[in-house]
């Protein structure tokens, strides 16, 4: 069957870059906030309108200066973070003409600008003789890296997959951020001179033990591991898959080669069961639900997400308890509970679960550290240091799976935890002052009026 | 019953000369022929000042000739160029002149002069154009760029005693009135409108352009809009203008040497209040041209709709009831009443937090507005004790109506530095907390 146009549309990107003069237009409606909430809102706390007054100053390498400073993610932010509940979201436009400032699109103009120049704005510190890996190349690794090469570590990433980004390259919806995106962001920030080993696992090809051994300190940004399971019969037939899996499948053929589903059911509440039905729409599912098993009130998907899947035709099914997954030699259908126990059953031909991710318990075990009970590393939530001296962790390993941004900023504020352990009383290099302030939000000192001074 | 709709005359006499509306094109590109004239006119532009007209043969111009400055999202906040006058010969500008006028007897044409400073020179050309069928004469003072490198335009309008002889000049032959155009490249433009009026004028229009250098490329390093990589400083007008415009506007207004004497309003005039503005500080005709450049002659359509609705809100039958009416109220500094007191006061219910008022009042001026940090707000409010009413709060607040200006009665009598003087610096009140 050939594509229709609809799937051929569907994978373009959503918030497509912008000419010179769209954000030209846009950077001039900014208002220049001081203290502004949408530095604030965003957890790397980039200074949004430094870098939207530099674009209106057409200083664009300038402006992704300002960005990749804070978030050395920026480039991959600018088109997968969530802004309609960060940093869009917290805009004083709202309380005024309604439309917020454009803040991920001007991002990506201002890093689309420097990523053409090629080369990372900052240059690594002096070699401070102390050698950190990383296990993990996704948004968390990779945002260490940086940071440590600039402090001046000796810095070498371990990751087990084929190409570096984690779910940056693997688990992000192909009209958010392509494939290649991602890896060359990754290839991008490597230029910093981070040795890069590509699929070799730690635990598995390389013992844990030899990590120890051979450096100073370890970044575990290992992420979560595979899709939860339902528990329930049926499971295993053929035409069920999880989420990342399906996604992850999508990406790299662009969606071709994967059979056309006629009835697609997902089966979950979040922002990944909605990336997992929008992707089917766009592979041609002919219909697509996706249920989940509490109420309406209880989905964790975003507002903006869930429109975007009713928008795309999903049926959206709420208190829809999944009991069994019926089928002889594959999947044709999934058998429901109701709120009141009544039973129906939904026809597929393919379910994808989307229920969350579980913890990688062996690795932590293998690391000795200390773990909450839903199986997140404990940390220390300054520093990011786990149990275990000079071991460090950020991303979705400790947070349970939020957003890239948030990965990126753990990535930061690790770095400078393994700096002060590593190098304690020493102060950092020059030309690292700035980003250093960032981790916790830039000190915008109030300014005192005279009745008060 | 609704009353039937007043329809108020917008007709204006400026210094003699006549025209329906009081909008005329300034002299410039686009009164350059009696076509684009005359396409105006259809429009229903009121008057239109011809392109200056030289000797023969004709001047030759530059390739690349205007130059523009962009605010923001605003195109062409300024505007310059270094085109000379006319490049046509003067008999094919007469004979347009005669063909507009044939068509449109209602319109004013006044045909702008610039020839070198010898009397014959000006007598030839008056009499030319007063043949032609001009309403009236404008004697270009006031071009800054080329050809006051010859002696001409702006070099006149800089010295008083030529500006007096030139007007001389015309004024012995003509027999329609004569307007001289002033330039503003001068230190105290009184003097050259208190000369042209001892010359004998009707009536003076400014201002002319101002010198200006648009910008360097600064990739480059080339000047802006340059002529094969250099440039020569230019006229700049526009909207930018527009207040130096009615400050000198207003001064000739006021000045008594001058009272009276009739003005032609120009610089930066985009829309119908821009005019009324210039009316108001004594302008009886008003003239455009970058707003026409940038869109065209159609805008005279909403200069007019303009103007007519307002003169209808304001019950002005006619343009007489209002041209001036504002001028009294320019007075100088020391008329001020020291004893007024304005505080501003920020509305709460539409502010939206930007707090941009609150680092430019601390950062920069007088250090009275704080934020009461408690439970997560960031809504700024005004210490109206310190507050010394210095506007800057209001004029960066990005919400229309958040923050006001509001008198308050300080209970004192009025007291202005003159009379503060005269007193032996004794009397003043103290309205506000100086540091």
């Amino acid at each position: 069957m050939a594509p229709s146009k609809r799937q051929v549309d569907a994978f373009a990107e959503m918030k497509g870059p912008m000419t010179r003069e769209e954000a030209r237009i846009e950077s001039s409606r900014c208002l220049y906030c001081y203290d502004a909430p949408c530095v604030t809102a965003c957890p790397t706390h980039i200074d949004v309108p430094r870098f939207i007054r530099q674009i209106a100053a057409a200083d664009l390498s300038g402006s992704g200066e300002t960005i990749l400073e804070a978030n050395a993610l920026g480039h991959s932010c600018a088109r997968v973070c969530p802004v309609e509940v960060l940093c869009e979201g917290a805009c004083v436009y709202h309380d005024w003409q309604e439309k917020p400032i454009q803040i991920a699109r001007l991002q990506r103009h201002a890093t689309d600008a420097v990523h053409a120049e090629g080369e990372p704005p900052f240059a690594p510190g002096p070699d401070n003789g102390k050698r950190v890996t990383i296990v993990g190349a996704g948004p968390a690794g990779a945002s260490c890296a940086v940071y440590l090469r600039r402090l001046g570590f000796n810095v070498t990433i371990f990751e087990k997959r084929k190409l570096p980004g984690g779910l940056n390259a693997y688990g992000v919806a192909e009209y958010k951020m392509d494939q290649p995106t991602a890896v060359a962001e990754m290839k991008f920030l490597f230029k910093l001179g981070c040795s890069v080993v590509m699929g070799k696992e730690i635990g598995k090809d390389v013992p844990v033990a030899d990590l120890r051994s051979d450096f100073d300190a370890v970044f575990v940004g290992i992420g979560l591991s595979d899709t939860r399971s339902l528990g329930i019969p049926g499971e295993d037939l053929p035409g069920v898959v999880d989420a990342l899996s399906f996604i992850e499948r999508v990406k790299a053929k662009g969606g071709k080669g994967l059979p056309v589903s006629a009835r697609t059911v997902v089966i979950g509440g979040g922002n990944t069961a909605i990336d997992g039905a929008t992707q089917s729409v766009r592979t041609g599912a002919g219909k697509v639900v996706m249920a989940y098993r509490r109420g309406p009130e209880h989905l964790s998907a975003y507002d903006f997400e869930l429109e975007h899947a009713l928008k795309d035709g999903v049926q959206i099914l709420t208190n829809a308890v999944p009991v069994r997954i019926c089928g002889k030699k594959k999947v044709e259908g999934v058998e429901f509970k109701d709120a009141k126990g009544a039973t129906f059953v939904v026809d597929a031909d393919r379910v994808i679960k989307a229920i969350g991710q579980t913890k990688h318990f062996a690795l932590a075990k293998a690391f000795g550290l200390a773990q909450h009970e839903d199986g997140r590393l404990k940390v220390n939530p300054g520093t990011l240091a786990t149990s275990v001296t000079n071991i460090f962790a950020g991303g979705d390993a400790i947070n349970g799976g939020k957003e890239v941004v948030n990965a990126a900023a753990d990535g930061k504020r690790a770095a400078w935890g393994i700096f002060r352990e590593l190098l304690p009383g020493a102060a950092a290099p020059a030309g690292n002052e700035y980003w250093i302030s960032t981790i916790d939000g830039r000190k915008v000192a109030p300014i005192t009026p005279r009745s008060h001074s | 019953m609704s009353k039937p709709r007043l329809k108020p005359d917008l007709s204006v006499n400026c210094a003699g000369i006549k025209s329906p509306n009081p909008f005329w094109l300034a002299s410039a590109p686009p009164t350059n022929s009696g076509a684009q004239i005359m396409r105006a006119f259809e429009y229903g532009w009121g008057g239109a000042v011809w392109k200056t007209l030289g000797q023969d043969p004709p001047v030759v111009n530059v390739s690349s000739r205007y130059g523009s400055m962009d605010l923001g999202t605003q195109k062409i906040a300024g505007f310059n160029n270094i085109e000379l006058i006319t490049d046509r010969p003067l008999d094919v500008n007469l004979k347009e002149i005669y063909e507009v006028k044939k068509r449109f007897g209602d319109r004013a044409v006044i045909a702008s002069l610039m020839v070198p400073c010898e009397k014959q020179a000006w007598h030839e050309i008056t009499k030319k154009v007063i043949d032609a069928g001009a309403d009236g004469v404008e004697l270009n003072f006031g071009c800054p760029h080329g050809m006051s490198e010859r002696g001409m335009g702006a070099a006149v309008g800089q010295v008083p005693e030529y500006v007096k002889m030139v007007t001389e000049f015309v004024k012995e032959v003509s027999t329609i009135p004569v307007l001289v155009k002033l330039t503003p490249n001068v230190a105290d433009v009184r003097f050259a409108a208190r000369a042209a009026k001892q010359g004998g004028a009707d009536g003076v229009s400014l201002i002319n352009t101002i010198n200006s250098i648009m910008g360097i490329n600064v990739e480059t390093l080339i000047p802006k809009f340059a002529v094969e990589g250099q440039i020569s400083h230019g006229g700049y007008c526009g909207p930018a203008v527009k207040p130096i415009a009615l400050n000198m506007v207003s001064q000739i207004a006021t000045d008594p040497e001058t009272i009276g004497l009739p003005i032609s309003g120009i610089g930066g005039i985009s829309i119908w209040s821009d005019a009324v503005e210039f009316m108001l500080l004594g302008s009886s005709s008003v003239q455009l041209c970058t707003a026409v450049m940038h869109h065209g002659f159609r805008i005279i359509e909403d200069l007019n709709a303009g103007l007519e609705g307002w003169m209808r809100r304001q019950n002005f039958a006619k343009t007489d009831d209002f041209i001036g009416k504002s001028a009294p109220r320019i007075v100088d500094w020391k008329k001020l009443n020291l004893h007024y007191k304005s505080v501003a006061a920020i509305d709460p219910a539409k502010c939206i937090s930007c707090d941009v008022c609150y680092a430019s009042c601390n950062d920069t001026t007088h250090q009275c507005i704080d934020i009461d940090r408690r439970k997560g707000n960031r809504k700024p409010h005004v210490l109206q004790d310190d507050c010394v009413g210095c506007n800057l709060c209001s004029l960066v607040c990005p919400v229309d109506g958040c923050i006001t200006m509001t008198p308050v009665d300080t209970g004192l009598k009025p007291l202005t530095w003159e009379e503060y003087a005269k007193n032996g610096m004794k009397g003043y009140g103290e309205v506000y907390r100086r540091h």
